[in-house]
This record gives C-alpha cells, structure tokens and sequence, in this order.
C-alpha cells in the first residue's frame, strides 16, 4: 500500500491544521513530515492520529518533525517530564554539567534555541541553562 | 471621377485591408513568443511555445504560487493577442532536509537516548536502528526525539514495548 493511503489521515490533518511551511514527500520508502505547527496540541494531535495508524511507531515508514510556532524567545513553556525532574546543563548536550533542576509541570521561560534539540531556559528562580526540548511544551 | 481613379481607390483601400490583416497575423506566434518569452523566462526552466496565439507554458517551478504568477504574467505580455495561455507548468516536489551524516546523528542520538537505558541505538547511513526496550507510555517521546533529528529513517521493528 502506499504510505500516502496508509497515512491519508495523517496527510488531511497536517493538511486542514494550518501547518506552516508544511512539506510532506515520500523518499525512499519513508514519509517525511515537515512543518510549523501553531500550536502544540496541533503537534500533539499529529502524533495521536499517526500512533493511530502505526501503533508504537514500528513500521518506521514516516519520519515526522514538526515544530511549534509559539516557541518563541521570551515565551512560557511547560516542562512534559514522564515524572522526574528536568536537568538544566551548562551548556547545550549531556556531556555538560547539571547547573539546576525544573519540576515536571513547573513552567519555565524560554530565552532562546540554541539548536532543534537545546533550548537555553530560565527558571523563576532565576536559574539558567540549557534543557532537552523535547521536554519542554509551547504554551499558547 | 474617372474609372481609373475608382479602380485605384478600390485597390488602394483592398490593399490596406489585406495590409491592416496581415499586420494583425504578424503580431501572433513568433513576435508573441518573444514578448512572453521576455517576460517569463526570468524564471530558470520555464519554455514558451506560441501556436496561433495560443501560449502553452512548459517547465517546472517550485510552487503553486509561483505556477500562478508565471500564468499570469504570460497572458499579460500582450492580451490583446494572446487568444489563452495553456499552463503545462509543473510544482517540483518539496527537497526535504535530511540529515544522513552518521556521526552528527550518532551524538545527537546520544542526547536524546539519555533517559532510555534500556534502549540501545546503531546510525548507519541516516537510518536510526533502536532496539531493546521502552515502556508503552515513553515510546512516543522516544520518537518524537529521533524524528526531530531528521534522519532517513527509524527503524524501531526489533524494538519490545512493554
């Protein structure tokens, strides 16, 4: 089958989600997502609809990136640990030191993106350093 | 007035005529190319062809956007003299960014596997290839993280949920 009819969900929501800069392509046997979406339940609604159609995520036929517009310098975000607190390094990758700790739920702000994968926070405590984006969620 | 003179006014004005068609025909195919032409091949890959003032544009273009505005601005060289514009324009499909440099990927994957002990990761040519085991709750943020690598693939078959 091919992925555009497995996905077909998928692509309609990306499509009508208001999706900015959105590029969907099939290349070498695997969907690529890319875009911007508004917000991050859009994000987490993809996410929901292509668990949905791949349970778990095993086929391994989309590769699916899709950042959040309101992740922007100065905004507020959420940190989305399972359960434990979140490292705040010294510098951006996991080799560095841990210089201060956020709780799971505590919402922090974002004072840049260093890169896809670290952003340089700042607590209300006033502590400051680099967090694993991935946990970490636009309010909007 | 003489019929000499009533003969040349009708060949005169015949001539005309014939004169003010065959003026009007000039202005199509080849002189129509050239105005199109100029106005449309500023964008690399885009070919003008002019059949009795017909214009068929062919070529490819990186987006709708763009098709449109090319269309557009064809009909608008001359449209006293273009008859229609046939857009046989094509929207090359989207160049994805992919990351297939193994040893970016490798240490990027390190980052985002910290919290995943139980899972161990292999890069081989832009494909992420994640075995072990992740608790059903996680496997999404697991996936979301080595997504936001864009890698060629993630391959997670062999990986067990629990």
């Amino acid at each position: 089958m091919a992925l555009t009819t497995k996905y077909k969900g998928l692509i309609d929501i990306a499509n009508s989600s208001g999706i900015q800069d959105l590029q969907i392509a099939e290349q070498v046997g695997v969907l690529h997502i890319r875009g911007t979406a508004p917000s991050a339940d859009v994000k987490n609604k993809l996410w929901d609809v292509y668990n949905q159609l791949d349970p778990n995520f095993l086929s391994g036929d989309v590769v699916m990136n899709v950042d959040v517009s309101t992740a922007i310098s100065g905004s507020q975000v959420r940190v989305i640990t399972q359960n434990s607190n979140l490292n705040i390094r010294k510098g951006p990758g996991t080799d560095q030191p841990i210089v201060g700790k956020a709780a799971k739920d505590e919402i922090i702000t974002l004072i840049s993106r260093a890169n896809d994968q670290w952003w340089l926070v700042r607590t209300n405590d006033g502590e400051e350093g680099y967090c694993y984006a991935q946990y970490l969620e636009p309010i909007s | 007035m003489s019929l000499k003179n009533v003969i040349s006014v009708f060949v005169l004005s015949g001539c005309l005529a014939v004169a003010t068609v065959s003026c009007k025909s000039k202005v199509s195919d080849s002189d129509l190319k050239a105005k199109v032409e100029n106005v449309v091949t500023t964008t690399p890959g885009v070919s003008v062809d002019v059949k009795d003032g017909v214009v068929t544009l062919s070529g490819t273009v990186s987006s709708e956007s763009e098709r449109e505005a090319i269309e557009n601005s064809a009909k608008a060289a001359d449209s006293k003299h273009i008859k229609s514009v046939v857009n046989n324009l094509v929207v090359a499909a989207p160049q994805i960014e992919i990351n297939s440099n193994d040893a970016d990927l490798t240490s990027k994957v390190v980052d985002a596997t910290k919290d995943f002990p139980t899972v161990q990761t292999t890069v081989k040519d832009g494909v992420i290839t994640v075995t072990g085991s992740v608790e059903q709750s996680r496997v999404q943020v697991l996936k979301q993280s080595l997504d936001a690598l864009s890698p060629k693939r993630v391959d997670m078959s062999t990986l067990v949920i629990k």
